[in-house]
């Protein structure tokens, strides 16, 4: 099993090894990166080029590690005890799976995708260490022991809003999605919209890189900041030579909102054009 | 295999465990990199380093362990030609042309030369009379007018981009010992604020005692510390020169922060704290504020907190009118000892790096007025000043 990277997400070489060789050694794979950067979409790729299930848990603040293995459902057993119901002799029913224990009964080979790690609780991957170390865990309940049948492959995300225990990390791969340079971008749009004009692509580009450029900018376009902005490009029609024309009243690129999601932004970004048209007729 | 190499990122302050190692043992064992130069470093980079932060620090370290590595392949190429162009020698050459090559002291000697102009070369070389590369008159290289030339096959340039993956150290500004800039000043935030958030356990925590109330059948209040903050600062900007893009940095820094501090405070002075601070860089001949009228009027559980580059003659610290812009009846020193006495937590923020600290005897003697506290203006370095300050003395 290798994954290569598939015709709608381009992996560039360090991700790659990264990804193979959390698959053949059974270890998780941590992803990091700036937000935009494909960090969520890679392990939906990946489950599609090798075409394996992907079961994904997105974590939140108040998630516990415990959600991930399973729940026992104490209220409706004791309603159900009061109704006189014959399910209640039976703690299974009242045991709700989690994630894991739906990951380690797949009978393919599945990927797990544990999204945003960093959002729960700093004792939340401690907590997990054991079970994405052996792929088993013990029911208390019922006394049973989940093991995996095939160790799935487990896809971590982080946003970098908490340090993660050392012991954790140990334990992973780790691979940094870096912002992309320009000719891997233009793989990257190429693979997404292939019947868009080339020369739109290039200018749009420029475009795009000259705007991230800008210092003090809050929230920087990234990857699919200017997928959606391609999109509407060529939805609206627009030509190369309008997004290249910037001396007249059009000195904010068309359709602006899709890049710069800050009111800030837009106009610290309207003041520097500004600036930039004024010298230019001064000059 | 590769102790060597383990070890030296030990060295450089990388945390990798022994166990890393072994995995990284494990996937060669895997073959997971396809006998790769680059390949090994990709697999090695996503085992041992867990911290986007290590990335340069690793770049580096790799760099000079396997230095000369990427040449080994290289030369392993370039051992065929030379038996080719053995062959080649003996079987089109005319006896002149030998004669011309024992001038130069033989084949051997040619090719011995040819080892040591390719070591002492470093870069891509086109023309010139001495140096290897295409269409010059040297005895060696491609497409050269010497009839001792020997020509040389391209280089392969698989490996030379291998080496250049971890030589463009792309990861520079991810690194925690480099100087805050736009990508990590939210970072920076960060830190700040945690130290900001800390605070006496008084108020009621609602939640927690409905929980502990329900769970142990009787009244149980818990209490969690204040998120509002209690701390105050007064910062002093040393302003003019090359410190003003610095001080512009921190002063966006401390503004962000501000709703997290009780009470925050600029002031700005030039080069060493003297008699007298301002608040408006525009007017500061105008509206001086006396530095005695500042020590008075706050309590002496402000926090302190300088930024400056702390360069400047030690004269201007240690002697009266050393002051490169006014008459100063009293050292600055004198005036920084002050401050230490009032205030039990003072800081020094420094943006010049700190490895250039000790050829700067100002530098020295502040931070020994200050008791070493003087930290540098990294992500690190904001970290353990203010570690430094929420210590209670």
């Amino acid at each position: 099993m290798k994954f290569e990277g598939t015709k709608d997400y381009i992996a560039t070489e360090d991700l790659r090894i990264a990804v193979n060789a959390s698959i053949s050694l059974e270890r998780p794979l941590l992803v990091k990166g700036e937000p935009g950067t494909g960090k969520t979409v890679l392990a939906e790729e990946i489950a599609r080029a090798l075409d394996m299930p992907i079961l994904t848990w997105h974590i939140k603040s108040t998630t516990k590690a415990q959600q991930g293995l399973y729940e026992y459902d104490a209220i409706t057993r004791l309603r159900d005890s009061q109704l006189g119901d014959e399910k209640v002799k039976d703690v299974k029913n009242y045991i709700k799976k989690g994630k894991l224990w739906e990951a380690f009964e797949s009978e393919k080979r599945p990927i797990l995708l544990i999204d945003e790690i960093d959002k729960a609780d700093i004792e939340f991957p401690n907590d997990l260490l054991q079970e994405l170390d052996r792929m088993e865990f013990y029911v208390y309940e019922t006394g049973e022991t989940i093991a995996a049948e095939k160790r799935p492959v487990v896809i971590i995300t982080s946003n970098n809003e908490k340090e993660l225990p050392d012991a954790f990390l140990r334990r992973c791969f780790f691979h940094y999605i870096s912002f992309p340079d320009n000719d891997t971008m233009q793989k990257i749009v190429d693979v997404h919209y292939p019947d868009i004009k080339s020369k739109l692509v290039s200018e749009s580009l420029k475009v795009f890189y000259e705007l991230r450029e800008i210092p003090g900018l809050k929230k920087k376009p990234s990857t699919s900041e200017l997928l959606d902005w391609l999109k509407l490009l060529m939805n609206e029609d627009i030509t190369p030579e309008m997004l290249r024309e910037k001396n007249s009243n059009n000195i904010i690129p068309p359709l602006h909102g899709a890049l710069l999601k800050n009111e800030q932004d837009v106009h610290l970004f309207e003041r520097l054009a500004f600036l930039a048209r004024r010298e230019d007729n001064q000059s | 295999m590769f102790i060597n190499f383990f070890q030296e990122l030990k060295q450089a302050n990388i945390p990798v465990t022994l166990r890393e190692y072994l995995t990284l043992i494990e996937a060669l064992n895997a073959d997971i990199p396809q006998r790769k130069v680059e390949d090994f470093y990709y697999l090695s980079r996503s085992t041992l380093v867990k911290d986007e932060k290590n990335l340069d620090k690793f770049d580096r370290v790799f760099g000079n362990v396997f230095k000369g590595l990427e040449n080994i392949e290289e030369l392993e190429t370039a051992e065929i030609p030379e038996e080719w162009l053995q062959l080649l020698n003996e079987k089109y050459l005319t006896e002149e042309e030998k004669k011309q090559i024992e001038s130069m002291g033989g084949w051997e000697k040619l090719m011995e030369e040819l080892k040591k102009r390719l070591e002492e070369q470093e870069k891509r070389h086109e023309g010139g009379s001495k140096w290897i590369g295409t269409a010059g008159t040297s005895p060696y290289g491609a497409e050269g007018y010497n009839p001792e030339g020997v020509r040389i096959g391209q280089k392969n340039n698989r490996n030379f981009k291998a080496v250049k993956v971890w030589d463009k150290r792309e990861f520079k500004n991810l690194d925690d010992d480099i100087e805050i800039g736009i990508r990590n000043i939210k970072l920076a935030l960060r830190r700040l604020r945690k130290f900001a958030r800390e605070g006496a356990a008084d108020t009621l925590d609602l939640p927690g005692t409905i929980k502990n109330t329900a769970d142990k059948g009787y009244l149980d209040i818990s209490l969690v510390p204040e998120r509002r903050n209690k701390v105050k600062v007064l910062l002093f900007f040393d302003i003019g020169g090359s410190m003003d893009p610095h001080v512009k940095l921190c002063e966006e820094l401390f503004s962000a922060a501000r709703t997290e501090f009780k009470n925050m405070e600029n002031f700005y002075f030039h080069n060493c704290l003297y008699e007298y601070v301002w608040k408006d860089n525009r007017r500061r001949h105008a509206e001086r504020l006396n530095t005695w009228d500042i020590l008075h009027k706050y309590s002496s559980d402000y926090k302190i907190i300088f930024v400056g580059d702390a360069s400047m003659s030690p004269y201007e610290i240690t002697y009266s009118g050393g002051s490169v812009e006014h008459w100063n009846e009293e050292p600055g020193g004198l005036w920084l000892e002050r401050i230490s006495d009032i205030y039990s937590n003072v800081i020094w923020l420094n943006p010049v790096e700190e490895k250039h600290w000790e050829f700067t005897p100002s530098t020295q003697i502040i931070k020994q007025i200050l008791s070493e506290r003087m930290f540098p203006l990294t992500l690190d370095g904001i970290d353990n000043a203010m570690r430094e300050l929420s210590m209670k003395k």
